[in-house]
């Protein structure tokens, strides 16, 4: 190095100081070498093209994936695993690492080999391939899915430490399909006569099948029969090659390696809406065709896995909010347990049924918060307190856990699930 | 078939719809092929509760559990208690309006044609899809006889569908969030002054210390907190990890005597968390569940005559129970136990949830020759919540 750079170094240097004492607490710094210095990315070549034909996220960000709780369940063939909502920005979900949910395993069903029933009250019972589907008009739709049971180990106390834990089983993608309403109509509806006590049936091509009833009107409305996401094909964990999609109901109605549609005039009960997916109350009685996910929201930093190490100052409060009922309107904040609320700016607004993202641009200078955000959709309804649900359904509730949550922030910046009094 | 209408069209998102008329659409564009009758009834193989769909067939309880013993048991257990973590099938009764009901095919499932239509295309697990319809009568028929709802010389078959009375049936409502909650939550919200008083902590993630560690090493699980504290128990692993999927949920920490609560509520006091100081919540709690307990004292009218427990309890045809949890079998000097009790505790044999649970559910299988002349307990729920009062009841 010359001695005029460190010269004109220095007076740089000087420069800046001046201007970091006008803005309060900007500490004046030693030169960086990463600035300072010639590194070797900038000097040498990087990777040549197609280094990886497809690639995945740079090694840095290892730690951004899907986790597991593996004493959830008694075997990871029939379990599920965690969206890392807390490391995501934006609102479009990844695919690779969106949660999963499966009954008997992820099976891996090649194109050439799919095959699509419609059978039942239908005029004429079809079987389609893979490259028919592919010739129906189709739509793009962006639409969250969220298990039943996302938050449901929280119903009796905080208890998992983290927002990919308590709310990640929530996905968010851009589907590209066909509207169930164009296949049904294909295969004809005259034999069904009236439509309005109708339902369709679906199952999948794995050994869980996970049959579901759907009301007719909920078929011919917005189900989409998908085959790509976020612009690829499915991902074989989330039905590889043609999955459902029920916009804004519960995620174990969107049936994966879906294989067989037929119109009925009655709901199955299998074992999916019996067994499972009804919500038990105080009094032993048990709701069932609970199908709609209610509005909710999560402040996804910070969080217990992304708590402020920045120091004091300025601090952004983001989190997530989505309703099956349709838009999100607005989401307050609160940072003192509910005490009082501020609104947060919505950001690019929100599409229905969809995840929206938040923001609270604000500052932190180490007081303790007990932060909360709570989700308001388009049918002016408000996420309830944990008490509040509570007081309706009892404790024994395992799904549909939509609460407000709270993340208690220490002098130190490091972020813990509470539950408050 | 269930057909009601009625019913149906109140569940429709609450439009107010008699028709549903389809969108105006173009012809159809003649893509696909007819399906054939073959294909049809390989995949179409769904029954409906009025039993539409079933094929011929039958399959009789004995036949049922010898079936199930080859290919359900190692998972469901023999009888359909279900066998660690994996799905109990059979009993449950009566715990729905209790702490962690039981949901079992007898206790809770509405509908015979789910287990038939289930166990046929599901089960068993990692082998599904390869029993006979004889097979799954049979099977059927031993899950309906392990909860009690046939006779053992019941036969299952189309004809004999409608024989079968399901205890639960009645026990589901349809979506009635309309009404209980969105009515009252569609509401402006409030911005200032919403709480009666500043919050306080009344739990912490932390204390229950069930998160997975981000190093991929496993923090301990609910289960292996209860097994440190009371020695193996597949009862333990059971209704801790059944959690959302297999029911009941992974915080019964919470509903164990002296799991963690404690400590959580002296964190609470400690820590300057809420903004503003506030009064701790005095409901924090601070030892077992008392509705477990109550629910367990109710139960041991069964044992009180024959055992006491609590303070100066004294043996009366069977010993005093204080303190059993940890106390070695037949320990106390001032009481004649049966032989085999007393070989038992020569062995070192202590008595721990596991020991107990399994002692109480059948007595004479868990010790052949104890002068315990009582039939069991048949109910999980029963058994669990007795051991909870025997202990709480102990202090
Ligand atoms: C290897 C272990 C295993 C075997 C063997 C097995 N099952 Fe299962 N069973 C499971 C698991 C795991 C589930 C839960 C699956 C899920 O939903 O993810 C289950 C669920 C069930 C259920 C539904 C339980 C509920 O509460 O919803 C029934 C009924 C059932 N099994 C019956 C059977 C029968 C009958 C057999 C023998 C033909 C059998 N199982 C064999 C593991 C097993
Ligand atoms: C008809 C009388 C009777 C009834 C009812 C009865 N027990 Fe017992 N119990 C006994 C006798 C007698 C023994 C000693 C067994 C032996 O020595 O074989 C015993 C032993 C026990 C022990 C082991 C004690 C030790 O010191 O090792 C426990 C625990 C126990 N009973 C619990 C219960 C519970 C809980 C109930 C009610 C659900 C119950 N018993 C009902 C008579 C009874």
């Amino acid at each position: 190095m010359s001695d005029g750079n460190t010269t004109r170094r220095g007076v740089l240097r000087g420069a800046l100081a001046g201007s970091a004492a006008l803005a309060a607490g900007r500490a004046a710094a030693e030169s960086d070498p990463l600035i300072t210095e010639l590194q070797d990315w900038t000097s040498f070549g990087g990777d040549p093209i197609t280094a990886r034909p497809y690639g995945l996220p740079i090694r840095f960000e290892a730690d951004v994936i899907r986790r597991n709780v593996p004493w959830l369940t008694a075997d990871p063939v029939s379990s599920i695993n965690f969206t890392p909502i807390h490391a995501l920005e934006g609102t479009i979900t990844p695919q690779g690492c969106a949660f999963e949910r499966h009954h008997s395993g992820a099976i891996e069903l090649a194109k050439e080999n799919y095959r699509l029933m419609i059978n039942g009250l239908v005029d004429q019972p079809l079987v389609f391939s893979y490259a028919d589907l592919e010739r129906f008009p189709r739509e793009n739709h962006v639409y969250f899915c969220e298990c039943a049971a996302n938050t449901g180990m929280e119903w009796a106390g905080a208890q998992l430490n983290g927002a990919q834990f308590t709310h990640g089983m929530l996905h968010n993608m851009e589907y590209t399909g066909i509207p169930m309403r164009t296949l049904l109509q294909e295969a004809g509806l005259g034999a069904a006569g009236d439509l309005a006590d109708k339902w369709i049936y679906v199952e999948g091509a794995d050994a869980s099948s996970n049959g579901r009833s759907i009301p007719m009107e909920k078929a011919l409305d917005d189900v989409l029969v998908a085959f790509k996401a976020n612009g690829e094909a499915l991902r074989k964990e989330h039905g590889y090659p043609v999955r459902l999609v029920v916009p804004g109901w519960e995620g174990n109605m969107w049936v994966k390696w879906l294989r067989r549609i037929e119109v009925t005039d009655g709901p199955v009960e299998s074992r999916e809406e019996t067994s499972k997916y009804t919500d038990v109350l105080e009094d032993g009685t048990a709701r069932k065709w609970t199908w709609v996910m209610d509005a909710k929201s999560v402040i996804t930093s910070p969080s217990p896995q992304q708590p402020i190490t920045h120091g004091h100052g300025p601090v952004v409060i983001t989190g997530l909010a989505w309703s099956g009922h349709g838009k999100i309107t607005r989401v307050d904040v609160s940072k003192d347990g509910g005490m009082t609320w501020e609104t947060a700016r919505l950001d690019r607004g929100s599409d229905p049924k969809a995840l929206a993202r938040f923001y609270l641009d604000t500052e932190w200078n180490g007081e303790p918060w007990l932060l909360q955000s709570r989700a308001m959709d388009e049918t002016g309804y408000v996420q309830p307190t944990k008490a509040a649900l509570r007081e309706v359904r009892g404790e024994n509730s395992v799904y549909h856990n939509n609460c407000i949550q709270t993340w208690a922030i220490a002098a130190d910046g490091s972020a813990e699930n509470v539950e408050l009094s | 078939m269930s057909n009601c209408p009625d019913i149906l069209r109140a569940a429709l998102l609450g439009t107010a719809l008699t028709t549903l008329a389809l969108p105006a659409v173009a012809e159809p564009l003649g893509l696909g092929r007819a399906a054939t009758p073959e294909e049809i009834a390989a995949w179409d193989v769904n029954v409906m509760p009025d039993g539409t769909g079933l094929p011929p067939g039958e399959g009789d309880v004995w036949t049922g559990d010898e079936v199930f013993a080859e290919y359900c048991a190692s998972c469901h257990g023999d009888f359909a208690e279900g066998r660690d973590a994996w799905p109990k099938l059979a009993g449950g009764f009566g715990s729905l309006d209790k702490v962690d009901p039981v949901k079992t095919v007898g206790s809770f499932w509405p509908y015979v044609s789910t287990v038939w239509d289930y166990v046929n295309r599901s089960m068993p697990f990692g082998g599904a899809g390869n029993l006979t319809p004889d097979e799954v009568y049979a099977i059927t028929a031993y899950i309906l006889y392990s909860n009690d709802l046939v006779d053992e010389d019941f036969v299952l078959s189309p004809e004999t569908w409608d024989q079968v009375e399901m205890p639960n049936v009645d026990g589901f409502i349809i979506d009635d969030r309309a009404e209980a909650e969105y009515a009252v939550w569609r509401a402006e919200p409030c911005m200032t002054d919403c709480r009666d008083a500043p919050a306080t902590i009344n739990r912490r993630a932390s204390d229950v210390g069930v998160t997975p560690a981000d190093d991929g090493t496993m923090v301990e699980s609910p289960m292996e907190a209860l097994l440190a504290k009371y020695g193996g128990t597949e009862w333990g692993a059971e209704r801790v990890s059944g959690s959302v999927y297999m029911d009941g949920r992974p915080d019964e920490m919470a509903a164990m005597p002296e799991a963690a609560e404690t400590e959580a509520v002296q964190e609470a006091n400690a820590e300057p968390t809420a903004p503003a100081a506030a009064e701790p919540e005095p409901e924090a709690e601070t030892g077992p569940d008392p509705v477990v307990v109550a629910a367990g004292e109710k139960v041991f009218k069964r044992c009180s005559a024959c055992h006491a427990v609590g303070d100066g309890a004294r043996n009366k045809s069977g010993p005093q129970l204080n303190g059993i949890i940890g106390r070695p079998v037949a320990a106390l000097e001032d009481f004649r136990y049966s032989k085999v009790f007393t070989t038992l505790g020569e062995e070192g044999q202590v008595w721990d949830m596991d020991s107990l649970t399994e002692f109480l559910a059948n007595p004479r299988a868990w010790a052949k020759g104890t002068k315990m002349s009582f039939a069991g307990l048949k109910s999980e729920y029963d058994i669990h919540a007795v051991i909870v009062y025997l202990e709480a009841a102990s202090d």
